[in-house]
């Protein structure tokens, strides 16, 4: 008879391994990174461009060129560039963030040679027609006003506006600026960005050397002329103690979101801040879902996160509870941020926390494309590979004192902002 | 080419093994054959609460999640109309943790009445905030009835109303469990860093002494072939009104599935796909549209859903539809555009060998179907389909009798 009420014998992870990228050099200064790896015969390029040049009175300039890349070019209609891509089975996606505007292709390796020539000309020579970006703005405001009528929604754009003010991490979408777009903003801001000297270039996959020879014929030899890039920076607004309560008398559940800005990943504190992250709201079996979830039922999920930006970061906690228990679940939230300041987390809490988070670690590592996720994650913040030792060092070695220590510094409940989207 | 090996213990649990020596880590997926489809209509969200009541301890181990956590693992689930699926991923190292918990929880449960009560609260919170909470969030509550009149895919997994949920009673999980929670209604696969020998032995250490149970026969309503066109309007806070037009087609194991996919990647798949081309940008009716299956185990639904841009009457939106599916019933798709949707399909399944998990579910699903094989020969299916076989298709569900339309519209209109 087997024993049941006793586990079966355990090991933390011990070895992580990364498939680290290598830099190629290109003639005209396009920096090219390869991670290779894995058996499927596919290729993921991803074109990261800086977003550069934030003007808070052109605020959609970024954005609006980046998911207009594939509406035309001087040689080819948006149609032609949809079934082009299409015939061959590739995938491609535009994706704009705080920080990059990027050009994601994934295509079998057969097909690659076929799909380059559209991805160039849609990288070097985008047009932005006119007839296209009337209707981007039409739909875009029509997806926008769906947008709006979702309290997580609200509460997300509500905080961020809170914690950033006007810069770009801040700056919330309204309906009338994309009225105000102009294909002449758009063509200004795409022949100033999209530069090889503005470009990274991740290939991942399966990397031969027939795709980088492609790749170099491409993209390595235009030598187009320099960038004229002004640096973003942007003035932090300080905010502290901030309550905004939204009422939707229609809600039967309300958004919660608090939290702050807060160090980034080049901070020494970022790992140990992850560690404590995790503890509080980073999974399932967290202390937010133990007791708003499991022990109360308040919520079908709660959680918090601490998230990276290129020249800031920000803290939150997130859920949508029902509007009879909101208050009930802003105390317990309280009560679980104050106990992490007032008291050290348990040996035994801790070591099952530092045991999921290197499994953790250790499954997000699944293919060359998640190897090549964690380049990016270090590379555009001047990093090394050296990072994710000290970050596994971090989550092995960090003691209970240094979290409480941590908790004290950066989790203190009454300098967060608070924002309620419903009923309260 | 996804391999694996197969065995069947004893009290009838079937196991599939998919050894993937370039991860260090291993994924434990158990498919129990049971969904929303097997509730009774007085009952129905049961499969799905049930679900959540899998993590609130087993007969021997008071907690699901905490164990496998300290083991560096991390789990879910989901329920569908069809099946209850329960994934583990965990370094490889610590593959045994799995066995362990999933055989407890198979062998029985602790069926604690503050578990149920807590995860009552939950899965009522899940419909506010997935269905009731969001702008269309309970178009599928209006829809499901209309296009089923008989057949449970009537109510949808998470049930026909939130009562049903606040009243389930501990009898009633017990009864669940006993009826669909057994080994013969189970299918695991295991895969990554791990080799058949030793799951076997784990296999039978473990599972191989939890009692067969009963087999339970299946015996759900046929649904009444539709005969005339169904219409239903509802009128809500929504910014804009939204249109759903509903079609009954073949089950998953039929070739019709296949041609039907292909249908919805010719309408809808890529800026490149019809109704996107036609509709969006061309005539400027809609701001977006999509075309898309159900893909369930008995017959299930074509969707073609859009919201017309302001201005534009829901119903003018819906003739313009209707011409596209028209042109797929009167004319042959041209060579070069089911090229297209085929090579499409062909890099999709490519892609999903990428990733351990969406092979371990995808070797449990196709067994379910008959053979876990035949994840390895679906991209043939649609490489089978011709034009002649896309228009006989497009001509048997594109018809006003088979259609249930949903006029989604604002109210403030």
């Amino acid at each position: 008879m087997i024993n049941r009420t006793e586990a079966p014998a355990f090991r933390q992870v011990e070895h992580i391994e990364f498939i680290e990228a290598k830099p190629i050099e290109f003639s005209n200064g396009l920096k090219t990174f390869v991670v290779s790896g894995g058996e499927q015969d596919i290729l993921k390029l991803e074109f990261i461009f800086k977003n550069v040049n934030w003007d808070y009175s052109k605020p959609l300039r970024a954005s609006a060129v980046n998911s207009m890349l594939t509406e035309g070019t001087s040689t080819l209609t948006a149609s032609q560039i949809a079934n082009h891509v299409d015939y061959y089975g590739a995938f491609l996606q535009t994706e704009n963030n705080y920080d990059f505007s990027s050009v994601i292709v994934y295509t079998l390796n057969k097909h690659l040679e076929n799909i380059l020539p559209v991805i160039k000309s849609i990288v070097t020579d985008s047009v932005f027609p006119e007839k296209e970006l009337q209707i981007f703005k039409r739909n875009q405001r029509q997806k926008l006003s769906v947008m709006l009528e979702k309290n997580d929604i609200v509460g997300r754009r509500t905080f961020s506006k809170a914690i950033f003010g006007d810069t770009q991490y801040g700056h919330q979408t309204e309906a009338f600026e994309y009225d105000e777009l102009s294909r002449e903003s758009l063509v200004d801001y795409f022949s100033n960005s999209y530069k090889p000297a503005n470009c990274t270039l991740l290939v991942s996959g399966k990397v031969e050397d027939d795709a980088i020879r492609l790749l170099e014929q491409f993209f390595g030899k235009d030598n187009s002329s320099e960038m004229s890039e002004t640096k973003i920076s942007s003035h932090f607004p300080l905010v502290t103690r901030k309550e905004i309560y939204i009422e939707r008398p229609d809600s039967i559940q309300s958004a919660i979101r608090i939290g702050k800005a807060c160090i980034n990943r080049s901070h020494t504190d970022f790992a140990g801040l992850q560690v404590l992250n995790t503890v509080l709201g980073g999974y399932f079996g967290s202390r937010l879902m133990a007791n708003i979830r499991e022990d109360k039922g308040f919520t079908y999920g709660i959680g918090s996160a601490l998230v990276s930006l290129e020249q800031s970061g920000y803290f939150f906690i997130a859920s949508e509870v029902g509007t009879d228990v909101c208050q009930a679940a802003l105390t317990e939230i309280e009560k679980e941020v104050n106990l992490l300041k007032a008291e050290k987390i348990s040996d035994d809490e801790l070591g099952l926390v530092r045991n999921f988070m290197l499994g953790s670690l250790l499954g997000s590592l699944e293919n060359a494309f998640s190897h090549a996720d964690k380049f990016k994650n270090i590379y555009f913040y001047g990093l090394d590979y050296g990072y994710y030792d000290r970050y596994i060092q971090t989550i092995k070695t960090i003691t209970p004192e240094k979290l409480m220590e941590l908790a004290n510094e950066y989790l203190n409940f009454d300098e967060f902002v608070k924002v309620i989207v419903g009923k309260n | 080419m996804v391999k694996f090996n197969r065995f069947t213990l004893a009290n009838g649990l079937r196991v599939l093994v998919h050894e993937d020596k370039t991860t260090p880590m291993a994924v434990v997926n158990i498919l129990y054959d049971v969904g929303a489809r097997d509730e009774d209509p007085e009952q129905t969200g049961f499969a799905h609460l049930f679900e959540h009541l899998m993590f609130g301890g087993s007969i021997n181990i008071p907690s699901y999640d905490e164990p496998l956590q300290r083991v560096g693992g991390e789990n879910n689930a989901f329920t569908s109309n069809d099946i209850t699926n329960y994934y583990v991923t965990l370094p490889a190292v610590n593959l045994e943790t799995a066995f362990w918990l999933e055989s407890d929880r198979m062998l029985n449960l602790a069926f604690s009445e503050k578990s149920l009560e807590v995860q009552r609260n939950v899965v009522v919170e899940e419909f506010k905030q997935r269905y009731l909470n969001q702008p269309y969030g309970d178009v599928w509550l209006k829809l499901r009835p209309l296009a089923y009149k008989k057949h449970s895919y009537r109510w949808a997994t998470i049930g026909k109303e939130i009562s049903h949920i606040e009243n389930a009673k501990i009898e009633d999980v017990k009864a669940f469990f006993k009826k669909h929670y057994n080994p013969q209604n189970a299918i695991m696969v295991v895969g990554g860093d791990v080799n058949t020998e030793e799951v076997k032995t784990l296999a039978e250490k473990w599972f191989g002494g939890i009692p067969a149970g009963e087999k339970y026969q299946r015996d759900l309503l046929k649904e009444d072939r539709q005969t005339e066109p169904r219409y239903e309007t509802i009128k809500a806070k929504v910014p804009i009104d939204d249109l759903y037009i509903a079609f009954h087609v073949p089950a998953r194991i039929d070739q019709g599935h296949y041609e039907c996919d292909l249908i919805s990647d010719i309408l809808s798949r890529g800026n490149s796909s019809r109704l996107h081309t036609s509709l969006v940008k061309e005539q400027k009716i809609f701001s977006e549209v999509h075309a898309y299956q159900t893909g369930s185990l008995d017959e299930g639904l074509f969707i073609v859903e859009g919201k017309p841009l302001s201005g534009i009457d829901i119903h003018d939106a819906e003739k313009a539809v209707w011409n596209e599916l028209e042109k797929l019933k009167n004319e042959l798709v041209p060579e070069d555009e089911l090229t297209k949707v085929k090579n499409k399909m062909e890099s999709t399944m490519v892609f999903s060998e990428m990733n351990l998990l969406d092979k371990a579910m995808n070797l449990a699903y196709f067994e379910l179907l008959g053979n876990a094989d035949g994840y390895n020969h679906e991209t043939a299916k649609y490489l089978k389909v011709d034009a002649t076989a896309i228009q006989d298709r497009a001509k048997q569900v594109f018809s006003k009798e088979n259609s249930s339309t949903l006029y989604y519209l604002a109210e403030n209109d």
